[in-house]
């Protein structure tokens, strides 16, 4: 575990620097534990593939620590001390997030080409998407966008060359082994396979956001 | 309620404020105002919460008539403001009255302007924040930039005490330029450059290139280059984070940056110096300057001293 200063008001505590489910049971194991305990000056932890964000700020943590050398050290030393004693388990309560997808067409227009380049009719390619569940790594480029994993290497997609400038709200997309569902209408260089009606981000529901990290994801076809 | 009239809208007129920190685990960019500072200084000059709303806007700058009579400051850059034609100058409180025209008359230096008023605008909190997110279109003024005929109401009493003559002391009021050195504390990947392109990244100018927007501002001069390439999994980024782009390009990340990135954070604008960034255009220049973490951390507290000073000064003069 490596701790570096981002700005004056946020750190990174990074686990690894490749993506795998360990590093991110890490980042989002100490995330949970800095929101449940949070220190004077604690704003908000952000867990990430292999690393966890964590904003604060600095004069609230000197006035509260006022012999620190500085907010980061004091902020670092405090982190040290909760990863050495935090437990991390893969068999938390997760929650199950089903998603009605429907495949193909205007709402999916790489479906095709992907499927025909993989040897695949589109139902097959679908099927195989449909297959397992997916997990919610964590949520950035978009507010309410998640980046989930693992998909299937038989219909893995590499990200367009040139973004599009537009994609339609509720797209589901594929860029590597990870699929993601765009919130909102945006620039985008995922492959799309189909599109959800579900409104994954609302300021007006209690929780905004229809996902949070760690979440398992199960997709139905409409 | 009565308030501003826009009559003429600008090119990107928004309502920001301090910004909607506490979700970017949701994905939710913190958006606010580029210039912090500024938008600070006015709120306290007018007795409001430092963190109240304000319109942020660009040259050319929005035509404003007032519906109400209102005290208001204008901060950031310096757009040549006149009330019904009379210069009205920034970091001063200044009394209009119904029906008085405020317009914007020549760019003179900066990029970004702010108009608060006293009491606030009439403006709901949208997940803890009146900021205006463009990209999700929620929060500010309907989720959008200003359009001409909008109506903002403004809240609240006004404590005609305060406002005589007041103003933001001049050692306050950032030195704005063209072409600042901005100071920069080591990021995570800073660690990967080769000698050459750190020696390079604090002794060449870089200029603000034309695709440079609110999320984020592209840097040209000399390319960046890493020991080794390095993809990073998407990890934190934070506002000012100076990114290092695949060509060997720079990118600095502004007040609607998104909360994750890809790319080798090499380090952060200062906090106390993202105003005099916020305050450039396209072609205007910028060099960076190496601090540590600590020192960055003391010139933090050190402006923030200054600015409880003057809220004290203010409070006194409600009294």
């Amino acid at each position: 575990m490596q701790i570096y200063p981002l700005s004056e008001s946020s750190l990174i505590v990074e686990f690894g620097t490749v993506i795998a489910e360990e590093f991110d049971l890490l980042s989002l194991a100490l995330a949970q534990h800095l929101e449940n305990e949070p220190f004077p000056g604690f704003i908000e932890a952000v867990p990430a593939y292999t690393s966890t964000g964590v904003f604060f700020d600095p004069v609230t943590v000197r006035k509260s620590f006022p012999d620190s050398e500085s907010a980061f050290s004091l902020v670092s030393g405090l982190i040290e001390q909760i990863a050495a004693r935090m437990e991390v388990s893969d068999d938390r309560v997760q929650r199950t997030v089903e998603v009605p997808i429907r495949f193909g067409g205007a709402d999916g227009p790489d479906l095709a080409e992907l499927a025909e380049a993989r040897g695949l009719s589109e139902t097959e390619f679908a099927k195989i998407f449909l297959s397992v569940p997916y997990r919610v790594y964590m949520l950035g480029f978009l507010p309410g966008f998640a980046y989930m994993g693992e998909v299937d290497g038989r219909i893995a997609a590499p990200r367009l060359a040139t973004p599009r400038s537009k994609v339609r709200k509720g797209s589901v997309g594929i860029a590597g082994r990870q699929t993601g569902i765009y919130p909102f209408e945006s620039p985008g260089g995922w492959r799309l396979i189909g599109r959800t009606d579900l409104e994954l981000f609302d300021v007006g529901r209690h929780e905004p956001s229809l996902f949070r990290a760690g979440d398992r994801v199960v997709f139905v076809d409409i | 309620m009565m308030g501003i009239f826009v009559e003429t809208p600008g090119i990107l007129t928004t309502i920001q404020d301090l910004g909607r920190g506490g979700s970017r685990s949701l994905g939710l960019n913190p958006s606010g105002a580029m210039d912090r500072n500024a938008l600070r200084l006015i709120n306290i000059l007018l007795g409001n919460d430092e963190s109240e709303a304000a319109l942020e806007f660009h040259f050319p700058a929005p035509t404003i008539r007032f519906e109400a009579d209102a005290y208001f400051a204008l901060g950031g850059a310096e757009f040549d403001a006149r009330l019904d034609g009379v210069p009205v100058p920034n970091w001063f409180c200044h009394g209009a009255s119904r029906g008085q025209m405020l317009h914007f008359a020549k760019p003179v230096l900066g990029a970004r302007a702010y108009l608060a008023v006293a009491g606030g605008f009439d403006i709901d909190p949208v997940l803890g924040s009146r900021s205006t997110n463009l990209a999700a279109g929620f929060g500010g003024f309907q989720g959008r930039a200003l359009q001409a005929g909008d109506r903002i109401g403004i809240r609240g009493t006004v404590n005609r005490r305060q406002y005589p003559k007041a103003f933001v002391s001049s050692s306050l009021i950032p030195r704005y330029s063209r072409f600042p050195t901005v100071r920069f504390m080591a990021g995570p990947e800073f660690r990967l450059l080769t000698a050459i392109s750190e020696q390079e990244l604090f002794t060449k100018g870089f200029v603000i290139a034309a695709d440079s927007n609110r999320m984020g501002f592209r840097l040209k001069g000399a390319r960046i280059h890493l020991l080794h390439p390095y993809e990073l999994p998407s990890s934190p980024v934070d506002l000012g984070t100076v990114q290092l782009l695949p060509d060997g390009g720079l990118i600095v990340l502004m007040a609607d940056h998104q909360t994750t990135g890809g790319y080798p954070r090499l380090g952060n604008v200062l906090q106390v110096d993202i105003p005099l960034l916020a305050q450039l255009a396209a072609g205007d220049g910028v060099g960076f300057h190496f601090v540590s973490s600590n020192e960055a951390e003391q010139l933090l507290f050190a402006s923030e001293r200054e600015i409880d000073l003057f809220r004290v000064g203010r409070q006194l003069a409600a009294i």
